[in-house]
This record gives C-alpha cells, structure tokens and sequence, in this order.
C-alpha cells in the first residue's frame, strides 16, 4: 500500500527539481520550459494524491485543466523560442538580458 | 432727492459709455454731444442741489442705494452721503468738467483719439463723483482708484509716445504707493471699528482716540494717529505732496484739457477733501495734523521754488498746482478744514482757467510749450491774454480775485494756530506768496510779453483759439473773479457746521476778525502777504521785461541754487537710484540667487537628478537574466510562507 505521504514527497521532490532546474540552468531555454512542466506535474501529482485520499473527484477534475493549460503554454513557448532563435542565433539562457538596467 | 443723486452720478457714466463703446459708430459729433450732455445734466443737477443747501446748510442726505455684499454682519454698500462739503465738490467738479469738456472740442480737434478722449474725461467724472458722495470708506476707495485709473489712461493718451508711457507708469507707481497707506488705513479703521460707514466710524471716533496700537511688539502708538498718518499717506499721492509729488509734473505729458481737470482742478484735490471728509478723526491726532501741517509747507515752498526755473509752460502750471496743494495741506494741518475746501474751490476755478489758457497758447503755437520760444502774444490771443492775466492775479492772490480770499485766510489761520510748527509754516506760506507772484508772471511776461521769439512759420499761422476754447475760458475767468465772494457763509458762517468737525481748541477760524469783505480787503492789502506778491511781481516785471539780460547774469550767478531746483531736488534721481534701481537689484539677486539657483537648480533639477541617482543604483539589480527574477520570486514566496508560519499558525 502506497501511503499519502510517499505521493507527496515525490512530489516535492519533483518541484524541487523543478525550481533547481530553473535556478542552475544557464544554457538551454527548453530545459527551462520542462522545468516549468515539472513544477506543473508536481502540482498535479498532489492533487491527485489528495482527490484519491479524500476521494474527492474535483481534484482530479482540476488536474485536466493544468494538463491542458500545460499543453497550450508548452506549444506557446516551444513557438517563442523558435522565433528567438531565429533572431538570435542561440537558445542560452545566458544570451538573453537585454532587459537588463 | 434719490433718484435725483443718482441721475447726477450715472448721467457722465451713460456718456461714456455711449461714447466708448459706439464712438466710431456714431462719430465724433454725436460722441462728444452725449458726453457734454451727460456732464451738463450733472452740472446743472449739482447747482440745483446746491441751491437747496444753501437754503439749508445743516442737511443731510445719507441713504444706501445698492448692498454689495453682507459678511459676518458686515455691509459693504453702495450709497450716497450728501452734504453741504459733499454739494460744493460735486458743483466744482462738474463745472469744471463741463468747462473742459467743451474746450476739448477746440483742443482735440485733429486727434485720431477724439471719442476715445471724450469717453475718459466723462468716465473721470463720474469716477470722481463716486468718490466725493460716497458714505463708506469702500465706495471711498473705489473711487480714489477709478480717478487713478483714468488718470493714468488719460497720461498715456498719446500712448506713441515713449515719454508719455513712461510718465503713465510713473503716476501709477507713485500712487501705488500712496494707495497702499490709504488701504492700509482703512484696514485700520475697520479693524477698530468693524465697520467701513462713515458715521458710524466717525461717531465711534472718541473711543478710538483712547485706544492704542503694537505694531512693532513692545512700542504701542496712539491709534488713531496711525490711522490718520496712513490715510494722509493715501492723500500724499493722490494731492502728490513732498515726496510723493514726483508723478504730477510729468503727467503733463497727457493733453493739456485733462491737466486742467484731473491734474490741477480735481483729482488732485481728492486727497485735501478726503482729508476734510475725514476731519472728525484727524481732529483726534495731533501729531498728524502736524505732520501734515510740515508735509504741506514744505511742499508749498519747495515746489513754488522749482516752479521758477521750468521753462515748459505746462510745467510752470504744475509745479504751481503742486505749491498751492502744499497750501491746502497747510490749512488741513492747523484745522482749517473749511478755508481748505474754499482754496479748493476757488483754485479749481483759477488754476483750471491758467491750464486751458496755457492750452490755448499751445493751439496757437502748433504744440510748442517752450517758453523760450514765445513772447509777444499778446496782440494775436487777446482773450487768452486777458483771461490768463486774470487767472494770474487770482494765483497770486490780488485784492478782490478769488485767491486772495482764499490763500489770505490760510496764511490768517496759520498765523493764529498754536500746532506744532506753526510759526515755521506761516513764515513759509508767506514767503510762498512772493516765489508765486514772481514764477506766475515770469510765465506771463515770457508768454505773452517781450520780443517774440517763435520762428516764422508759427507766427504767420497764430491766431486766437476757436470760441469752444474761448467760452470755457470767458466763465472760468468770470468764476475766478466772483468765487472768492462766498467766503462769508463758507469760512465764518454755518456752511460747514454740520460737515466739518473742529474740536474748538483747534478752531483758528473763531480767531479771525470779519465783518464784512470790504474790510477784509482793506485788511488783507495791509498785511505782508500783499507786499510779498506785489513784491513778487515786480521782481518778475524787472527780470523779465525790464532788464531781460538781468536774468540770465543772475542764473549764471546762483548757478548752484539754479542746478539745484532744475534737477527738482534729485527727487527722480534718487528715486530712480534707491528705488527702481533697489528694486532691481533685489530682483535680480532673487532670480539668480532664489529662482535660478534654489527654485531651477535645488528643487526642480535637485529633484530630477535625485531620482536619477537613485535609479542609477537600482538599476543593478535588474540584470535580465530570467533565473535571477526566478530566485528573488521563490525567495519572497519562502519569506512571505514563513510570515505565515510564524505569525498566523493555523488553529
């Protein structure tokens, strides 16, 4: 039996890497996109962990609508950065600051 | 008697009005008609009213026409006080406004400006009536600066000229200030007294003199000597005496026909009426009339001075209004307020007289008022010529014209009173009649007299003025004569019972002699004031006519005391040194050093360039890397979790 808890730290370890990967990655804009996905299916994870608990069904509900927002951000993003690296030649995380002060 | 006081105010504003506003329309005939209309109803109402008083000296009229507005319990109103002081201002002015009304149609003939002209004198006059009939220190006010405003419009009529705008200005300026001690004077009275009717504020007056003023914390002064000072200032402006004169002398830049009304017969007489208007309070100050009495001596005898070495007819003229207002002042210092008024009354007449005369030259002359470059006009302008000749006698105060009563009975009264100074002013106003015998027909002689000295071209052209020239001056010099004849009912009898008040420790009048004018005459020619202007006269006759190189030695001679009264006692230079030159100065330290610096360089650059240091250092904070934004996000998310957890635990 898998309890409660073992969902919850997978997901919290899932946003870490999530966060760690955002923080540490300073070449790849699409690393950067999966690490916000990974955030997102950490968010996930725990509401269904908590809708089976609970036997709440909204929750699980609730995870269509990330799942779908995910997909339309990740579409929208994966389209950025191809007009990025049209203009720019590179997908480094480092080349972009020119909103810099 | 409401609809009729009224009627006299409005008729000159109706014409002015007419002709200001509709003057090219209806043209210069009809201009110059509605005005002469709207004056002559008002004079001939004024003579009417007049009439009445004189049956009945102790009337009076005092009714509100109109309630501007009420404040805190306190009336301001538009309303009439009418009595027997009030009736005999309001029959001069508009007799003498009518008198140059009519001759400005001679005089003004050629004048693109003609309506514009016309408009402003009626204005003048009805301004000036606001002032003289008003019941209330703000009506007062109104019209002390409506005859200021027209008296400016009309210095700078001929506004092409550099000159004439430069004198304008100078007029406003001068008075400026003197208005500012009358405002201040007012704020004064009405501060005690809460209240701006004249009746109530002169009925309180007793309880006014006990009071005392801090105006400086520490030094209490009497109050009603402030007051009293500061209003006297207001009528040192308006009267321009020493040293508030400076603006009378070069408005004669204005047209000759309102240096006859406004600068010499009227307006400038505001400041002596005030003063008697206000007599019930500066019958409580003492050392106001003397600082009164001073002010006007020193005028009177400073002024006549300068009068002597102008060469400028009009000026002559201006600096003789100057000495003889310093004679008015006099009379209001030793509290003679009534032979005030009669010397206003019967200079009005004269001294308009001399202007419209000296105008008349002018015409001839084609605009020259070089006295240098006349004489012998005689035989071209005998109306002039007589007319001006009696106006002269009148100035000089020759037995049975109008001016001898009058200056006689100031001189009289100086020598009875026992203020401060009085003995100084009496040897002062005397030796004042000998300096205006002798400037008076030193213009008379260089005018009318001697070689003629104007070029050829102006002579073939002189001939008299027009009859409009001539008739103001026919009856100006018939008044000049007769005015002085009602001194009986005006100085010693009961005229002036109800509207002059005179403590009778104060009364000079009650210690003159009169029995009757004859003997008055008699008396007066044996007196020094009669031997100082006969005296005066034949100096000029001698200097002038006998021995004209006998002037010029003697300039050369008292070259000292010549440049001193030529430069008019520096009054302009010093002014224009200490003041407008102090003014400047403190204008420019206050924009380079306050504007420039403080206001530009401190406040408004001072803040603009703190907030670019500010930014400058800010700005390193935003680097553009996108994981940077991320930490400080999860950073503030992990602070703001931790509030939570801290300080609002869950239950």
């Amino acid at each position: 039996m898998v309890a409660l808890s073992d969902y919850l730290i997978l997901s919290a370890i899932l946003f870490s890497l999530g966060v760690g990967g955002i923080f540490l990655n300073r070449k790849n804009i699409i690393v950067l996109l999966m690490c916000v996905e990974l955030i997102l299916l950490a968010v996930n994870t725990n509401f269904i962990a908590f809708s089976h608990y609970l036997s709440d069904i909204s929750g699980q509900v609730f995870v269509f609508f990330i799942l779908t927002v995910a997909a339309a951000e990740a579409a929208i993003g994966l389209a950025i950065l191809v007009v990025l690296f049209r203009n720019l030649r590179s997908i480094s995380v480092d080349d972009i600051h020119t909103m810099n002060g | 008697m409401k609809s009729v006081y009224l009627t006299l105010v409005l008729a000159p504003l109706l014409g002015a009005v007419i002709a200001g506003l509709f003057g090219k329309k209806i043209g210069r005939t009809l201009s110059h008609s509605v005005t002469i209309l709207g004056v002559a109803v008002s004079c001939s109402l004024s003579v009417w009213v007049l009439s009445q008083f004189i049956a009945d000296p102790g009337k009076v009229d005092n009714f509100t026409i109109y309630h501007w507005l009420v404040s805190e319990g306190i009336d301001f109103q538009i309303g009439f006080l009418v009595d027997s002081l009030t009736v005999l201002m309001i029959t001069v002015v508009t007799f003498v406004s009518l008198m140059v009304h009519i001759y400005t149609i001679g005089y003004m003939q050629d004048d693109p400006g003609y309506q514009r002209f016309f408009s402003y004198i009626a204005l003048f006059t009805f301004s000036m009536l606001m002032l003289v009939m008003a019941n209330n220190f703000l009506q007062l006010f109104f019209g002390w600066e409506a005859v200021g405003l027209v008296s400016y419009l009309l210095i700078g009529f001929w506004f092409q000229r550099d000159s004439a705008v430069y004198a304008n200005l100078k007029a406003f300026l001068v008075n400026r200030v003197g208005d500012f001690g009358f405002l201040l004077g007012i704020a004064a009275i009405f501060m005690f007294t809460h209240s701006l009717d004249y009746q109530d504020v002169f009925a309180q007056a007793p309880q006014l003199a006990l009071e005392t003023i801090d105006i400086i914390p520490g030094n209490s002064w009497d109050l009603m000597t402030v007051i009293c000072l500061l209003l006297f200032v207001g009528a040192m402006g308006k009267s321009a005496q020493v040293p508030l004169h400076v603006w009378l002398p070069d408005s004669m830049e204005g047209p000759t026909p309102i240096s006859a009304l406004i600068h010499a017969a009227t307006m400038v007489t505001a400041g002596i009426f005030m003063v008697a208007r206000m007599s019930p309070l500066f019958e409580w100050s003492e050392t106001a009339l003397a600082v009164v009495l001073m002010i006007g001596t020193i005028t009177s005898i400073s002024m006549g001075l300068v009068g002597i070495v102008q060469t400028d007819i009009k000026r002559v003229v201006a600096y003789s209004t100057l000495s003889q207002l310093g004679y008015m002042t006099v009379a209001l210092g030793v509290s003679a307020y009534a032979v005030a008024i009669f010397h206003l009354m019967t200079h009005a007449f004269f001294k308009a007289l001399l202007f419209l005369g000296a105008g008349s030259v002018i015409i001839a002359m084609h605009h020259e008022q070089d006295m240098r470059k006349m004489g012998g006009l005689k035989k071209y302008l005998p109306i002039t010529y007589w007319t001006t000749f009696i106006g002269s006698l009148a100035l000089i105060g020759f037995p049975f014209f109008s001016g001898f009563f009058s200056k006689d009975s100031i001189i009289e009264a100086v020598a009875v009173s026992n203020i401060w100074g009085a003995e100084f002013a009496y040897m002062m106003v005397l030796l004042g009649v000998f300096v205006t015998a002798f400037y008076t027909f030193r213009m008379f002689y260089l005018v009318f007299h001697g070689p003629e000295r104007m070029d050829h071209h102006t002579k073939a052209h002189l001939h008299e003025s027009p009859l409009v020239v001539t008739i103001p001056l026919i009856l100006l010099a018939i008044f000049s004569v007769l005015a002085g004849l009602v001194i009986e009912p005006l100085l010693f009898g009961e005229y002036f019972a109800t509207a002059i008040t005179v403590k009778p420790e104060h009364n000079v009048l009650q210690n003159l002699e009169f029995h009757s004018i004859i003997e008055f005459v008699w008396h007066g020619m044996l007196q020094p004031p009669f031997a100082l202007a006969m005296a005066g006269w034949f100096l000029a006759w001698f200097l002038y006519m006998k021995r004209p190189e006998e002037a010029e030695r003697n300039k050369q001679k008292l070259s000292i005391f010549y440049n001193i009264l030529a430069k008019k006692y520096g009054f302009d230079e010093f002014n224009a040194w200490v003041f407008a030159g102090g003014a400047r100065g403190i204008g420019q330290l206050l924009w380079k050093l306050g504007d420039a610096k403080l206001i530009d360089g401190w406040i408004v650059n001072g803040s603009a360039r703190l907030v670019a240091c500010f930014s400058g250092l800010l700005r390193h904070i935003q680097t553009g890397y996108l994981y940077h934004y991320a930490f400080a996000m999860i950073l503030g998310l992990m602070f703001l979790l931790l509030q939570i957890w801290y300080i609002a635990p869950a239950p």
